[in-house]
């Protein structure tokens, strides 16, 4: 025996171990793939050999050359043998080997149930160990089947290492045989509350995974997991928690407002910022449904929008955060709130923008994600203009085909709702056909025939710069790099020819259309263009006759007849047959030509019919003809053998079967008809919807031409008539000066107003500098949705532009520049800043402006006085508040100052070497309309009494250069003073009984809501947190900054609320309870 | 669910590549090369964040990597992971070599990439997290490191 294993070991000493084959390896780094051919003959010697050590080894080595890439699924069974062995150590290097290379169809799998089940129950907890992270990697179907029930009695050993491991291989084998997840189900739930930490982590992970897949069926354990998130303490269990709360929300909305003390509690207190995002994140998402805040009482509505705003304030701090990460994950974030909210976040325009400079780009195209959301008509020509430079900077086709994507969709969402120019939009895309090397060139063609169909009073231009892309064609087509782009010039011949007659020049456009070079685009391409040099022939016709100029139409024929050959003997049949056709009938029309005969009206009459656009569902109105079963099969059904297949994945996402298409068809004509009706009487009340005006429409429809579209005039003041491509820039200045000049315009009407008024209303409410619907448009879409009627003729009515409107801005472009015209506008848009009335104070601090009748032009609003959490065991005397300065006028603000009057008993604390009545600079400038937080250090003798704090606020507006004050009054209730803390049921107890507490008392009389919500609001308010609860009677914890420990006991009969307190300092607690009186008082 | 975890140097060569669901050793290689084109062409101070990579995920996945000396730490995850998270285990995994190694470069990792496999194994599981607390990691993979010795030594 002894014989045996010095042999043994003698064998191994020749033997490579894979600490020699790397080294090998690295010596042979010439003829690397040689050496590994060797080695691996090698060990497929030593893989024949009895000795398990040695076998052991060359597995180990495989393993290793795996990694490399090399493929060592022959040596399946070999490893099997490791597998087996008795020794923990060979046993481990088998399973490593058997988890890197073994999966499903590895036939020698079926080979290692026995072995496995028999390490499982072995007595040496790592064997099972080993056994089970094998498991986890290459378990198939039949291995789950035949183990299931011996992992299922491993969830209960005594050992917490085999339990959470038996308990997270659980989901892989449910994956597997999710026949096993019935029986499995009561035990894993079981596993929660597991004493070991590791084991509920695990248990958690699982049930996670699980409800991923289908949250439904997991709602049930909601109260489980709301216990173990309030007592654990590990972060990763929590973050899995509160990702699965996340889910849940949605599905039960009373959840939402269960989860709000708790996650405002982990908001507070975490230091992790991970923990902090998830939170945020959950917010965010219980925030969402159906776009409005999940509580029907009016109270914890403001509270969640309150607490919701705090977070997207959170995360403008993430944003601009110096770590990459979190400005990455606070964008991130951003976008799911952008779905629901996007004015929250268009608020954050600056800093986003801002972000798209950034120089990493997966910050780059989140940032980019979320602007889609972010334009509205002021500002959809700036953010465009700023990614048509990134555009030209982009390097790498991948970000600039992003950008280029995100720019069409920006501008073309819901039926272009923000573009208020379409030359401008045009122009744009024409530029867009300049990059190099897009992919997208389909998607600028639709775009362009999408909006000269339906913009009607674009055409004009539209067709000119088309007729001017054609005639560069070969720009495009000239390089094989290009190729994507010339499916633009599909565009361009259609629109082209569709709309001839307002080509300026024809001719010209015709003879581009039919240069030989053609031939060479792709075959649809061609063919467009052959039909549209017909329409486009066909027009010419009409004119040259019309000028009783007989050789130039015969001269137009003849060229035709020279050109279209070309095309005859095109290999694409499209192209062919449309060419031949066409041919003919040119042929033909010589022939009449050479007569005298007058053909153009004949000619123009096959192209004749003008094309309107259609609502997506009109094909719902045309009846469906008699004997037409639209139900019935055509061909047999396939069979259902496939989707059987399936069946096994139902037992995680049980889909109820959808019914939605047997509801459509019980929609009959009766109910139809009282819809219509409904609707009707609907829009007859409502005064905000728009009724086509017949007469109005009749005389849009009756003008086929140019001299009803503004767009023309508006032409003379740009110098675009150059010939060559747009500049989409001029356009942004020009919509700038439009813009302006209606509101200039519209300030003097208001002058006006306030001049007959005078001694009226001081104050005038006014939004923002401009809101959205002071922006009319230069052009509008043609929408047609479902709710327009058919009118008789078919024909569906198209809504027309305001005419009036529209005209009158040529005009006033002239004198938009003239220095004049500015000045009213300056002093009124200083009226209309308004002051900030604080009403929802109770956990603001309250900003009350000293003179109410100053003009400011800052809003401030103080969040929370938030106790510093970090610092209060140490110095318990420090309070953080948090100052958000928002800039609501048109001029950039800098030089602020912040200052507050000392008290005796409070200091703002100040840089050292600056004197007792120095301010502190705000470390930063705003620009209009932005809004930054800052926060600031007070530093406290005495917590037993709230405070009241005089302070002022100085700034420069940048272009007036004059300092502007801004005073306040900062309120500290003595509830700021307090942090909400956990506090179990039996330390309460003896906080209780020990005697040192001081009592007092208080009633509250008509307090009129649910009692949960009354603790809410104290806890939400007064920053207490519920200990226990127990029918209509609660008790309560909270502690000072300074140590105090404040106990309530909260009693509701009716309306009548009795709150029982005690506390180590009865003057904190008196004043503590005055403050909640007032808090109900207010409600 | 993490769906791999790759170490590889800054030229791309393998450390340790652990996946948890099955590919061809081909594919294997691509998806690390592939993963190592994305992430070595991104600066020092930019976030450790990346979406994309064609071979591995899809849009529900993520790259989280970190930079460490010479080496590249990648894993690849979907959306029930937390991303600040993962970055921690990044962390936790590093030091715990750290520790069982004694100052870990990456010759430690070319030489004994069976132990980091055992180190890595009691912290993920069939990826999912097992356990993150690096004293617990630390004690399970001593303990059988003393096991087999023992066996060594009759």
């Amino acid at each position: 025996m002894a014989l045996k294993i010095v042999k043994g070991s003698i064998d191994r000493m020749f033997d490579k171990n894979l600490q020699d084959l790397v080294r090998g390896i690295r010596n042979h780094k010439e003829d690397e793939a040689k050496y590994i051919s060797t080695c691996i003959d090698e060990i497929k010697q030593e893989l024949k050999q009895d000795n398990i050590a040695v076998k052991a080894n060359a597995v180990c080595k495989l393993t290793y050359l795996q990694m490399l890439g090399y493929d060592v699924s022959w040596a399946a069974f070999n490893i099997v043998e490791v597998m087996s062995s008795s020794k923990f150590t060979y046993k481990r290097i088998g399973y490593l080997a058997a988890s890197q290379c073994f999966h499903e169809s590895t036939d020698v799998i079926m080979l290692t149930t026995n072995q496995i089940r028999k390490d499982l129950s072995s007595p040496n907890q790592y064997d099972t160990g080993v056994a089970l992270t094998g498991l986890s990697c290459f378990v198939t179907p039949d291995l789950a089947r035949d183990l299931a029930n011996d992992i299922m009695t491993l969830m209960s050993h005594t050992k917490p290492y085999i339990r959470k491991k038996a308990v997270l291989i659980m989901y892989k084998v449910f994956l597997k045989y999710p026949e096993s997840l019935r029986p499995a189900f009561p035990r894993l739930k079981e596993k929660l509350e597991d004493p070991d930490p590791g084991v509920q982590s695990a248990a958690v992970n699982v049930i996670c995974e699980l409800a991923r897949r289908n949250p439904k069926n997991y709602l049930s354990l909601a109260p489980l997991f709301f216990k173990l998130m309030t007592s654990s303490t590990n972060n990763w269990v929590l973050i899995k928690i509160i990702k699965l709360f996340g889910a849940l929300t949605p599905l039960e909305p009373r959840l939402g407002k269960k989860l709000i003390e708790p996650l405002t509690n982990l908001i507070h207190s975490t230091s992790a910022m991970s923990l902090l995002y998830e939170c945020v994140n959950t917010v965010i998402a219980g925030h969402d449904v159906n776009g409005s805040p999940f509580l029907p009482p009016f109270s914890l509505a403001l509270f969640l929008f309150l607490r919701f705003q705090l977070c997207v304030q959170k995360l403008r701090i993430l944003i601009e955060d110096s770590d990459q990460n979190l400005k990455y994950l606070g964008l991130l974030a951003m976008s799911k709130i952008l779905k629901t909210h996007p004015k929250s976040v268009q608020s954050h325009k600056d800093l986003i923008l801002q972000c798209l400079d950034d120089k990493d780009e997966s910050i780059r195209l989140r940032a980019l994600d979320l602007l889609y959301g972010m334009v509205s008509k002021k500002n959809l020509m700036e953010i465009v203009k700023k990614l048509m430079l990134h555009v030209d900077k982009a390097e790498g086709t991948t970000y600039r085909d992003e950008l280029l994507t995100k720019i069409i969709d920006i501008c073309s969402q819901s039926n272009y709702q923000y573009i208020t120019n379409f030359e401008w939009y045009i122009s744009i895309l024409v530029e867009l056909t300049r990059l190099e090397g897009t992919r997208h060139g389909h998607l600028i063609a639709s775009q362009m025939l999408d909006v000269a169909i339906r913009v009607k009073a674009i055409r004009v231009f539209a067709v000119a710069q088309m007729a001017t892309l054609l005639d560069n064609a070969h720009l495009m087509t000239g390089n094989v790099q290009r190729k994507g782009i010339c499916e633009v010039l599909y565009a361009a011949a259609w629109i082209c020819g569709e709309f001839s007659e307002h080509l300026e020049n024809p001719m010209q456009t015709l003879e581009a259309m039919l240069r030989p070079k053609v031939a060479t685009l792709p075959g649809h391409i061609q063919a467009v263009y052959v039909q549209n040099a017909a329409k486009l022939f066909a027009t010419l016709l009409k004119n040259q006759e019309g000028n009783t100029d007989r050789t130039a139409a015969q001269e137009t024929s003849q060229l035709m007849i020279d050109r279209l050959p070309l095309f005859v003997q095109s290999a694409n049949l499209e192209v062919q047959e449309r060419a031949s056709c066409i041919l003919q009938l040119v042929k033909y029309i010589q022939k009449l030509q050479q007569k005298d005969v007058e053909v153009a009206e004949e000619v123009i009459a096959l192209f004749a019919g003008e094309l309107n656009p259609v609502a997506p569902k009109a094909q719902k109105k045309v009846p469906v003809p008699e004997g037409l079963d639209l139900d019935a099969w055509i061909n047999e059904p396939p069979s259902e053998s496939e989707s059987e297949d399936e069946q096994p994945k139902a037992i995680f996402a049980k889909e109820e079967p959808k019914h939605s298409r047997a509801r459509h068809t019980e929609v009959d004509e009766k109910e139809l008809a009282k819809r219509r009706e409904a609707r009707k009487q609907e829009q007859a009340n409502n005064p905000f919807y728009i009724k086509a005006s017949p007469s109005s429409q009749k005389v849009y429809q009756e003008a086929p031409g140019v001299e009803h579209i503004p767009v023309v005039q508006i032409d003379l003041s740009v110098p675009l008539k150059v010939p060559g491509l747009p500049m989409s820039d001029q356009y942004v200045k020009l919509e700038e000066e439009r813009r302006q000049k209606e509101r200039v315009e519209k300030k003097k009407k208001e002058k006006k107003k306030r001049k007959e008024k005078r001694g009226g209303r001081g104050k005038k409410h006014d939004s923002g500098p401009e809101s959205e619907e002071d922006i009319t448009p230069a052009h509008m879409v043609d929408i047609v949705t479902e709710e327009m009627p058919l009118a008789d003729s078919e024909k569906l009515p198209v809504r027309s532009h305001r005419a009036a409107e529209a005209l009158k801005s040529p005009a006033e472009d002239g004198d938009a520049e003239s220095p004049a015209s500015q000045e009213p506008k300056k002093k009124s848009s200083k009226e209309k800043r308004e002051k900030k009335k604080d009403k929802d104070g109770d956990r603001k601090v309250s900003v009350k402006n000293g003179n109410p009748t100053r003009e400011t032009a800052l809003w401030m609003y103080i969040y929370g006085a938030e106790i510093d959490i970090q610092g209060n065991l140490q110095d318990g005397s420090q309070v953080v508040v948090s100052v958000i300065f928002e800039n609501k006028c048109d001029n950039f603000l800098k030089t602020m100052e912040f200052n507050v009057l000392d008290s005796l008993n409070s200091k703002l604390q100040r840089p050292e070497g600056s004197g007792p009545h120095d301010g502190l600079s705000v470390p930063f400038q705003l620009p209009p309309g932005v809004s930054n937080e800052a926060r600031f250090v007070f530093t406290m003798q005495s917590i037993v009494m709230p405070q009241k704090l005089k302070g002022t606020l100085t700034f420069i507006i940048k272009d007036s250069s004059t300092h502007e004050k801004l005073d306040f009054k900062l309120h500290f209730t003595c509830s700021s003073y307090l942090i909400t803390t956990p506090c179990y049921s039996d330390a309460f107890a003896k906080l209780l009984e020990s005697g040192d507490l001081k009592c007092s008392s208080v009633r509250l009389e008509g307090v009129n809501m649910p009692f949960h919500h009354l603790l809410a609001r104290i806890c939400f308010h007064h920053h207490f947190s519920v200990v226990e609860r127990i029918d209509s009677c609660a008790s309560m914890y909270s502690r000072s900054i300074q140590g105090h420990h404040v106990c309530l006991l909260v009693k509701t009969s009716g309306q009548t609320v009795s709150i029982d307190a005690k506390c180590d300092e009865p003057t904190l607690l008196g004043n503590v309870l005055d403050e909640i009186k007032q808090t109900f008082s207010q409600c | 669910m993490i769906k791999a975890i790759l170490i590889f140097n800054n030229h791309g060569k393998p450390r340790l590549s652990k996946f948890y669901e099955h590919y061809s050793e081909d594919t294997e290689q691509q998806i690390i090369r592939e993963t190592f084109h994305l992430v070595s062409k991104r600066d020092e101070n930019v976030c450790n964040f990346l979406e994309g990579g064609m071979l591995i995920g899809g849009s529900d996945y993520r790259l989280i990597y970190r930079h460490y000396a010479t080496l590249y730490f990648v894993f690849c995850v979907d959306s029930s992971e937390s991303e600040l998270g993962i970055l921690d285990l990044i962390q936790v995994f590093v030091e715990t070599l750290d520790k069982c190694f004694e100052n870990v470069c990456e010759l430690d990792l070319i030489f004994h990439v069976d132990k980091v496999h055992n180190i890595l194994a009691e912290m993920v599981m069939g990826g999912m997290v097992l356990e993150t607390n690096m004293n617990e990691i630390i004690t399970q993979v001593d303990s059988q490191n003393k096991m087999e010795k023992s066996e060594q030594s009759p």
